[in-house]
């Protein structure tokens, strides 16, 4: 079925220019799993670093050209929490284009999201010998919900979990605070530069202190800033989005 | 002083800062392994929010029903509009029984009205006789959390204080010994007060009675002893029925300190004979809080404290760097309300994730309403430096072909920059951070080259 599903990439801006790796891999994990995926050209930007500073209402322009430059997909996937979440709730009310608006709203998935709730990949085969600590972006966590949270009286569950530990090798490492934000925040981390490094050093620390060998998770804006963190003092841990710990292990 | 420059102020006792956080994170641990004790808490939380709904929806209705119930029971009832009409009504209850020292037990509407200074200076000794908070008063600082007044503090820096103050042998820092002091200092003052003041947690508008919750019983101690009964309560505290405090007690001392249920929930409903009780309904700001369509929720409030020991901003920068009588996220969505220009940088002393929501035991959507003060500032501030490069973005972000300019500019600007002006000051990422390294080509030419 899905594989007659015209499925268009959306890769966020940031990772666009400073990670294509993890949109190649994005591109080649979804191509594995059979779907037929195809990235538009046109786009550029969801809009959230303005939306989140204020500045919601000077995104209108942007949020059009989004909305137009996917309309036609049947589905819409992102290697990010952060954006998708965006895009489903905090983009403004586009006059004239309610209805396309809303199909958006409804049709677009972070990429663990659509493997496991679209795809229903229930097995996946591959190898990756590595002791993995998984960062929970927020976003995704308590904004997609893309894993039970820690705050809340629920059955535990977890979409990445769900599709690392299926990996050959793997191991996943418990934290002591396993969904605690690493202080990135967007504009955050230059306007609360001394608090956004802090939680970073912090979620370091924990990852660091049950020997975590790789880091991963689904947004690469808060693993760009840990790693930069970590890099700075020269702190002995990998960096990978998990797409690229997929795409790596299933090849 | 904006809560950036306090937080890294905070932040430069690298120790202190991490015992602060550590902390407060016991406590917001405590909260969890509670909570899960309950198995209905997810649907006691949706209850509470949906009580206080319908509390917010007829508020008038509820507190006319609470007045007439209260006089039936012989209570007076006072209204106040604000801060000031409150300390008002409370000096003058206190010159008609010629009071000249009262004790009060912990009441955060009284900070917010100032009340302590105030009275200080028409002559009357206010003491305060909630532990934390009696502490926080003796080195003259306002309480840093609503909950635990004097978590900021260590315990050595208790034993200094009660050294000062009361005596205490130097050094001494065992808590038992401590308390013992405070105890004996405390009841004294107890026995001399004609006057206490109390807060209320609930008022119930069904029997016009009111609950107080502490964990010392000092407020018990102090009403019971006194003639005069003054309890201040805001105007959102009040509940319709008896009943719902079943919904609202368990998931108060349990969201607060993970306690099932707090020591002393003391239920006052008239005046014993010879003795009177007043109390004070205060708006100071609340019903134009429930004119915002987008930030009335936040009246739903019961302020257990427990968005400050789960956000990770509160425990990493003090009650204290938010500069508001409430500090941490709900503070945060609080105070912008009472004066926007003060508190304008309280809305972005946030990274949005979310945890505070999702502690909340009424659910109030804390993150989302930061997120709507941040729309609500920028359009009150006059357009700015970083106003004109958010809509120089959007003009770009709008337009694939500037897009491609501007990115290949910033990329081409990294190449050839040195590093050290990457990592000037100006830089703000690279104080502390190293930027990623730059990929030979973007995923865009990448696909042009591998898939189009």
């Amino acid at each position: 079925m899905i594989n007659k599903k015209n499925i268009g990439l959306f890769i966020p801006c940031y990772v666009d220019q400073f990670y294509p790796n993890v949109g190649i891999a994005t591109l080649e994990l979804l191509e594995k799993l059979g779907c037929q995926v195809s990235y538009p050209l046109g786009q550029t930007c969801c809009g959230q670093p303005m939306a989140n500073a204020g500045y919601e209402r000077d995104t209108i322009g942007t949020t059009k050209h989004f909305l137009n430059t996917f309309k036609d997909f049947d589905y819409i996937v992102a290697p990010s929490g952060s954006c998708v979440l965006h895009v489903k709730e905090h983009s403004p009310t586009v006059p004239g284009l309610e209805s396309e608006q809303y199909a958006t709203q409804h049709k677009i998935y972070e990429l663990t999201e659509f493997i496991t709730d679209i795809l229903e990949i229930d097995s996946i085969q591959g190898s990756y010998p590595h002791k993995v600590g998984y960062h929970a972006s927020c976003h995704g966590q308590r904004g997609l919900r893309l894993a039970s949270a820690s705050e809340l009286h629920e059955t535990p569950f977890n979409k990445a979990r769900q599709l690392l530990q299926q990996l050959d090798g793997l191991e996943w490492i418990e934290l002591a605070r396993k969904d605690e934000c690493c202080g990135f925040g967007g504009t955050f981390a230059v306007t609360e530069e001394a608090l956004s490094v802090q939680m970073g050093k912090d979620r370091l620390e924990d990852h660091l202190s049950h020997d975590v060998e790789i880091i991963t998770g689904g947004d690469m804006s808060c693993i760009m800033h840990l790693e930069g963190i970590a890099r700075r003092n020269k702190t002995p841990l990998q960096f990978k989005h998990i797409a690229e710990i997929l795409n790596e292990a299933i090849s | 002083m904006n809560h950036p420059t306090k937080a890294e102020e905070f932040l430069s006792d690298g120790a202190n800062a991490k015992w602060h956080d550590e902390t407060l994170w016991f406590v917001r641990d405590k909260r969890d392994s509670s909570s899960k004790t309950v198995p209905e808490w997810e649907e006691l939380r949706d209850l509470a929010s949906r009580i206080k709904d319908n509390v917010l929806d007829y508020l008038e209705t509820y507190l006319l029903e609470f007045e007439k119930n209260a006089k039936a029971n012989n209570i007076r009832v006072h209204w106040a509009k604000n801060a000031e009409e409150h300390n008002q009504i409370v000096l003058g209850i206190l010159n008609k029984h010629q009071c000249k020292a009262i004790v009060k037990s912990k009441s955060i509407l009284t900070e917010e009205c100032h009340l302590n200074p105030f009275l200080e200076k028409h002559g009357i000794e206010v003491v305060d006789t909630d532990l934390g908070e009696r502490i926080v008063q003796f080195l003259n600082q306002p309480p840093s959390h609503i909950v635990m007044p004097a978590i900021h503090l260590k315990k050595m820096a208790i034993s200094d204080i009660f050294h000062e103050k009361l005596q205490t042998e130097k050094g001494n820092d065992d808590p038992y010994y401590l308390t013992q002091a405070a105890r004996n200092h405390l009841r004294e003052k107890f026995l001399a007060a004609k006057v206490a003041i109390t807060g209320v947690n609930f008022g119930v508008a069904e029997t016009g009675e009111f609950v107080v919750c502490t964990n010392e019983g000092n407020a018990d101690m102090g009403v019971h002893l006194a003639d005069v009964h003054i309890a201040s309560m805001g105007i959102e505290k009040i509940i319709p029925k008896r009943e719902h405090l079943g919904v609202f007690l368990r998931l108060l001392a349990r969201s607060a300190t993970g306690q099932s249920i707090t020591n002393y929930n003391s239920h006052f409903r008239s005046p014993d004979t010879g003795k009177e009780i007043h109390i004070v309904l205060v708006d100071n700001g609340r019903t134009e809080q429930l004119a915002r369509e987008k930030f009335r929720n936040s009246l739903k409030c019961i302020r257990c404290g427990a968005c400050m020991n789960t956000c990770p901003i509160y425990r990493r920068s003090g009650g204290f760097s938010y500069g508001s009588t409430v500090p941490g996220p709900i503070g945060s969505i609080l105070s912008p309300g009472l004066d926007l220009q003060k508190h304008s940088s309280l809305p972005f002393a946030s990274t949005l994730c979310g945890s505070c929501s999702d502690v909340c035991p009424v659910k109030i959507n804390i993150h989302e309403q930061l997120y709507e003060w941040r729309q609500e500032i920028t359009k009150a501030q006059a357009a700015n430096a970083k106003s004109i490069s958010m809509k120089i973005a959007n003009g770009i972000f709008a337009v694939p072909f500037a897009y491609k300019i501007s990115a290949g500019m910033m990329r081409g600007a990294l190449k050839f920059l040195p590093d050290s002006i990457t990592y000037s000051g100006l830089n703000t990422w690279g104080k502390q951070r190293d930027l990623p390294e730059l990929p030979k080509e973007t995923f865009k030419q990448w696909y042009k080259k591998n898939r189009s």
